[in-house]
C-alpha cells in the first residue's frame, strides 16, 4: 500500500472507520460484494461462485466452478487418524463445540507437510517452472536445483504413503469430462512426475500438485489457490467430530501412561530457593 | 509405512496408579516431580523455562522471563489481537474463540509472533555485531530469499515499529529492566547500541524487538520464542474479552465504513 502519509499521520487517517475496496452491508437496505449487489443475483447462484469471486474479483465458467468444487470433494476424508481430522475427533471426544472443533481442524490444515502450506508452494512451483521453461530453461536441471535449494518439491511425495495417490485418476477424469483436464499446468505436473520417476527419485505426484495445476489452468495465482483451498478438507471433518460425540466421552485415542515413551532426563530433585 | 503406537517425549513421564493404567500417580517434567515437588516450590516462570529448555532456570533467567511475562501480559485494548478477542467477547462467543481470535491476529508479521520469529532470526544471524546489523537492516528484502509461503511478505525490519516516530517509553523501560539483569546480554548490547540500530532500521525499536533479544538471551530458538510470545500475551486478551462481554455490544464501537473506488469489482 502506498501513501504519502506515514506514522501517526497515516494512523490518524484511518481512525474510527474501516476503509474497504471489497464491499459493505447497508443494514436494512442492501449489500455490496466486490461491486455487485449481493441480493440482486449473486446470492442466488452457487456458493462456490461467490467464494471464488470474493477471492479473485473474477467470475468463472460453470465448468470451472464444477471442477473447483470437485477438487474439494475428492479430498474430503472422514478418517479421524489424519492429523487435522484427529483434532476434530478429539474435540468431539472432549465435548467442545462443533465450531471450535472444525475451526481448529481447519487451522491445523495449514500445515507444512500437507494442506495449505503445500498448496501455495505447489502452485508457486508450477508457475515458476512453466515460466522457466517458456524462457528456454530445461526441466531436469530446474527440478534438481529446486530440490537442492528447498529440499522438497511441493506436490510430490506423500507423508504417510508412497503408493500412487488415489485422488489423481478420479479428479483428472472429471476434469477431462469438463474440458479442463489437459491444460498446460496439468501437462507440466505430469512431465515433472515422469522426470522424477525416470530419475529414480522416489517422489510420486500427489493431489497437491494436480490440484494446483488444475486451478492454475483456470487462472488462479498461488495465493488465490491457497485461499480457495481453505475449506478443502472441511467436509470430512464434521463426521469425525460427530462420531466422537456419539461415543462415550474421552474415548477417542486414550493413552495409557505407558503409551508415552519417555526419552528424557532421569528423575532428579528440584533445588528449592 | 510402519508407525509406532506410542508417543515419544523427552519432556514428560507419567507413572500410573496401581489400579488404573490411565490414571497418573506421578508426573515428571524433565525429571522433576511435578505434583510432589514443583507445585508449591516452582514459579510460573520456572515451569515455563523448564518445559522449553529442559533445565531449571538460573536466577537471572527466571527473573528475565518474569519481566517478559509481566511486560507482554497485556498489549492493551488498542492492540489488534486484544481487539480481536474483544470482538469475540461482545459477540458472546466461547472463551476459546476469544483466545483463538487473539492468537490468530497476534500471530502475524506486523506486531505479532511472526515478527518476533523473524526478529529472533535476525539475532541469530547478527548477534552483537553492529556492522552485521547495519547491513541486515539496510537490506529491503527479508533475511533470506524465502520461497512463497503461507505468510505475507515482511514489509518492515522485524522488531522495529514502522509506524512509530521515537522509542516509546515502555519499550525503553522494559529494555532497561532486562539489561540490568546481565551486562553481557543481548538486551544490554541492544540498549547500548539503540541509536545506531534505529538509524539503520529507519524506525524506532518496538517491544517485539526487546522481547526477541530477551528470548535469545534465554537461549530460546525462534520457534520457542514465537510460541512463548503467543502464550504470554493471552492474559490481557482474556481479561479484555470478558470485560467487553459484560459491557455488551451496544457499548462497543461498530465504526463507519468507507468504500473506496476498487469496490466496483476490480481484483485487488
Amino acid at each position: 500500500m502506498t501513501s504519502e502519509a506515514f506514522g501517526p499521520e497515516l494512523l490518524s487517517k484511518n481512525v474510527g472507520r474501516v476503509k474497504s475496496r471489497v464491499g459493505a452491508c447497508f443494514l436494512g437496505s442492501h449489500v455490496i460484494f466486490r461491486g455487485e449487489e449481493l441480493h440482486a443475483g449473486l446470492a442466488a447462484g452457487r456458493w462456490m461462485d461467490v467464494f471464488v469471486f470474493g477471492i479473485t474479483g473474477r467470475r468463472f465458467s460453470d465448468e470451472a466452478l464444477r471442477l473447483l468444487e470437485a477438487i474439494w470433494t475428492h479430498t474430503s476424508y472422514p478418517d479421524s487418524r489424519i492429523w487435522n481430522n484427529r483434532v476434530a475427533a478429539l474435540a468431539g471426544s472432549a465435548r467442545t463445540t462443533g465450531n471450535l472443533a472444525l475451526s481448529a481442524a481447519l487451522a491445523v490444515s495449514e500445515a507444512a507437510i500437507f494442506g495449505r502450506g503445500i498448496d501455495i508452494r505447489a502452485s508457486d512451483f508450477l508457475i515458476r517452472t512453466r515460466s522457466e521453461l517458456l524462457a528456454g530453461g530445461e526441466l531436469g536441471p530446474w527440478v534438481r536445483r529446486e530440490l537442492t535449494e528447498r529440499r522438497s518439491l511441493a506436490g510430490y511425495g506423500r507423508p504417510v504413503s508412497n503408493r500412487k495417490d488415489e485422488r489423481l485418476d478420479p479428479i483428472l477424469s472429471l476434469a477431462r469430462s469438463l474440458g479442463l483436464g489437459d491444460g498446460p499446468y496439468v501437462q507440466l505436473a505430469h512431465d515433472i512426475d515422469r522426470f522424477l520417476l525416470e530419475s529414480r527419485l522416489r517422489m510420486r505426484m500427489n493431489y497437491g500438485a494436480i490440484a494446483a495445476a488444475l486451478t492454475a489452468d483456470v487462472g488462479l495465482s498461488p495465493r488465490e489457490h491457497y485461499l480457495f483451498m481453505y475449506p478443502a478438507f472441511l467436509a470430512g471433518m464434521p463426521p469425525c467430530y460427530l462420531d466422537a460425540v456419539a461415543r462415550p466421552e474421552g474415548t477417542v485415542l486414550p493413552l495409557r501412561c505407558d503409551g508415552v515413551a519417555y526419552r528424557g532426563t532421569a528423575k532428579r530433585t528440584w533445588k528449592i530457593g | 509405512m510402519e508407525k509406532p503406537s506410542y508417543i515419544e517425549s523427552r519432556i514428560w513421564l507419567e507413572e500410573p496408579e496401581p489400579n488404573n493404567a490411565f490414571a497418573c500417580r506421578a508426573a515428571y517434567c524433565h525429571g522433576y516431580d511435578v505434583y510432589g515437588e514443583l507445585v508449591g516450590n516452582a514459579g510460573w516462570a520456572d515451569m515455563l523455562y523448564l518445559l522449553f529448555k529442559g533445565e531449571a532456570p538460573a536466577r537471572p533467567q527466571a527473573a528475565a522471563l518474569q519481566v517478559l511475562a509481566v511486560a507482554l501480559a497485556n498489549p492493551g485494548p488498542r492492540e489488534a489481537s486484544v481487539h480481536a478477542a474483544m470482538c469475540a467477547g461482545v459477540s458472546g462467543s466461547p472463551a476459546a474463540a476469544a483466545l483463538t481470535a487473539a492468537l490468530a491476529v497476534g500471530a502475524g508479521g506486523a506486531g505479532g509472533a511472526r515478527e518476533l520469529f523473524l526478529a529472533m532470526e535476525s539475532w541469530l544471524a547478527c548477534e552483537k555485531q553492529l556492522e552485521l546489523w547495519k547491513r541486515h537492516l539496510s537490506e529491503p528484502a527479508p533475511l533470506h530469499d524465502a520461497p512463497l509461503g503461507i505468510w505475507p511478505a515482511a514489509e518492515h525490519p522485524a522488531g522495529f515499529d514502522p509506524l512509530g516516530v521515537a522509542t516509546p517509553t515502555p519499550v525503553k523501560q522494559v529494555l532497561a529492566r532486562l539489561a540490568l539483569l546481565d551486562g553481557e546480554s543481548r538486551c544490554a548490547w541492544l540498549q547500548a547500541n539503540l541509536p545506531s540500530l534505529e538509524q539503520a532500521a529507519g524506525h524506532p525499536l518496538s517491544l517485539i524487538g526487546v522481547a526477541a533479544a530477551a528470548f535469545a538471551d534465554l537461549g530460546m530458538s525462534a520457534e520457542e520464542g514465537e510460541m512463548l510470545f503467543l502464550l504470554l500475551r493471552l492474559p490481557g486478551a482474556a481479561a479484555h474479552a470478558l470485560e467487553q462481554r459484560a459491557l455488551g455490544h451496544k457499548r462497543f464501537p461498530f465504526y463507519e465504513i468507507e468504500l473506496e473506488s476498487s469496490a466496483d469489482g476490480a481484483s485487488t
